[in-house]
């Protein structure tokens, strides 16, 4: 093999990396349009699903133009605060906020029957990474109209299917409160809820952890909004 | 020497057989086992691998008159690593479902043995084109496997191939079930030991002498 310099090695391992480095940044910025476009229709999805309206890749963008009609961003008191588009907020960069400074987004979508169904993010964590969802309610603000949840890396077969139809659709028609003031959220029983319990569901079987999670993940994002809750009821 | 001469050939057979990634040199399981639950994304990581041995392959030849031998292992590195950056880009770009369910393990390509193997064992001491040609072999080898892995993990352990129901109704309104075991990672190592049990019972010659 050939003897090289060291100033040759320096030179080779420069060029290279610029190199490299101007091919990387060009893709990047090329395909960075395309990439946000695809996380903007998920989370239009997100919010569909949450409300009950099954959407494709395809179709998610003209079915959110029509069916979610209003969208505001909320503090902790329940007061709408101007100047901030809610489908811009990320839950994640909130929830590191002290509570009082965050910024809550809800989604208002007006269904077929010309009803309203509110949808509110939530975020929390599961066995081995973040888990989030939407949640929305109906116009008494208190009973649940439709949920959706995903997950970055629950395990396959049990913490996963909290975004699976038969773990979700038991949701419908739970309550968040007790009585008029009293919040309760939902909690997620093992070995499977009482059926005349207005504010329990089924867990998974071998993902107590997720399902643990997911009870604590709405909880402490709905309890948020309490105040507003409240002061909205229709 | 011609551009699919036997010796070209072979290259490209017999990493599919006999010098097989996964099943003979049992390199590059790990994600083997973590993409196989359902088809589709098995399909897209193998021709992901794919891609990256072979253009990589490709590069590292071209240069390997010229690369230092005392930095070669960062240089085969950084170019695994742009070619893996520029394909998982390239995932969230145009097929964002699957690149979702890939998660990490596109970004781990670059830790794959296979391409490091290659470059190292092979590109280093070749010419482009058969470089090339070898990096589709092993490539495709460990497609292979993959995808007869996810095939049978996603019809027993979700009754559907590529994503369609395939299991009639009427099976489980007799009762039938999906195999719950078949969607964790254990069954895909067993489904490889299967694989390298029968290949073995047809290729005497991959049997140990002890």
């Amino acid at each position: 093999m050939k003897n090289f310099s060291n100033t040759y090695i320096f030179i080779f391992s420069t060029v290279m990396v610029i190199i490299v480095a101007l091919l990387l940044s060009m893709a990047a910025m090329q395909l960075k349009p395309l990439q946000d476009k695809n996380i903007e229709v998920e989370k239009k999805q997100n919010i569909l699903t949450s409300i009950r309206i099954p959407s494709t890749t395809k179709n998610a963008v003209d079915l959110y133009t029509k069916y979610i009609t209003d969208s505001y961003v909320i503090n902790n008191k329940g007061e709408k605060q101007d100047g901030v588009n809610a489908f811009d907020v990320e839950l994640k960069i909130e929830l590191e906020k002290p509570a009082s400074q965050r910024l809550l987004p809800v989604f208002v979508g007006t269904l077929d029957d010309q009803s309203k169904a509110y949808s509110l993010p939530v975020r929390g964590k599961g066995l081995w990474g973040p888990i989030w969802g939407y949640v929305s309610l109906k116009p008494d603000m208190n009973t649940i109209y439709g949920v959706t949840y995903d997950h970055q890396g629950e395990t396959p077969g049990l913490g996963a299917e909290i975004a699976t139809a038969w773990f979700q659709k038991p949701f419908t028609d739970k309550k968040l409160f007790k009585d008029s003031t009293d919040f309760v959220s939902i909690k997620v029983v093992k070995g499977g809820a009482p059926k005349d319990d207005p504010h329990a569901v089924d867990a998974i079987s071998g993902g107590t952890i997720t399902s643990k999670g997911l009870q604590a993940t709405l909880d402490s994002c709905l309890i948020q909004y309490k105040t507003y809750f409240i002061q909205n009821r229709h | 020497m011609s551009i699919f001469s036997s010796k070209n050939f072979k290259l490209l057979s017999s990493p599919l057989n006999l010098q097989n990634p996964i099943t003979v040199q049992i390199l590059g399981i790990c994600s083997a086992l973590a993409v196989t639950v359902k088809l589709k994304p098995a399909i897209v990581m193998g021709l992901s691998v794919m891609v990256v041995t072979a253009i990589s392959n490709l590069v590292i030849s071209a240069m390997r008159n010229y690369i230092p031998p005392r930095i070669r292992i960062i240089v085969q590195l950084v170019v695994v690593a742009t070619m893996v950056i520029l394909v998982d880009q390239l995932l969230r770009a145009f097929v964002y479902d699957v690149s979702k369910q890939l998660s990490v393990y596109v970004g781990l390509i670059i830790t794959n043995c296979i391409i490091m193997g290659r470059l190292e064992a092979f590109a280093m001491g070749n010419k482009p084109w058969p470089s090339f040609v070898d990096g589709i072999g092993n490539g495709l080898g460990y497609a292979m496997i993959l995808i007869v892995i996810g095939f049978i993990r996603e019809l027993f352990g979700s009754g559907a191939v590529l994503g369609y129901n395939v299991v009639p109704k009427s099976f489980y309104d007799f009762g039938y079930i999906n195999n719950g075991m078949m969607i964790m990672p254990t069954m895909a190592l067993i489904l490889v030991g299967v694989i390298i049990w029968i290949q073995r019972s047809f290729n005497k010659e991959l049997i140990e002498k002890d």
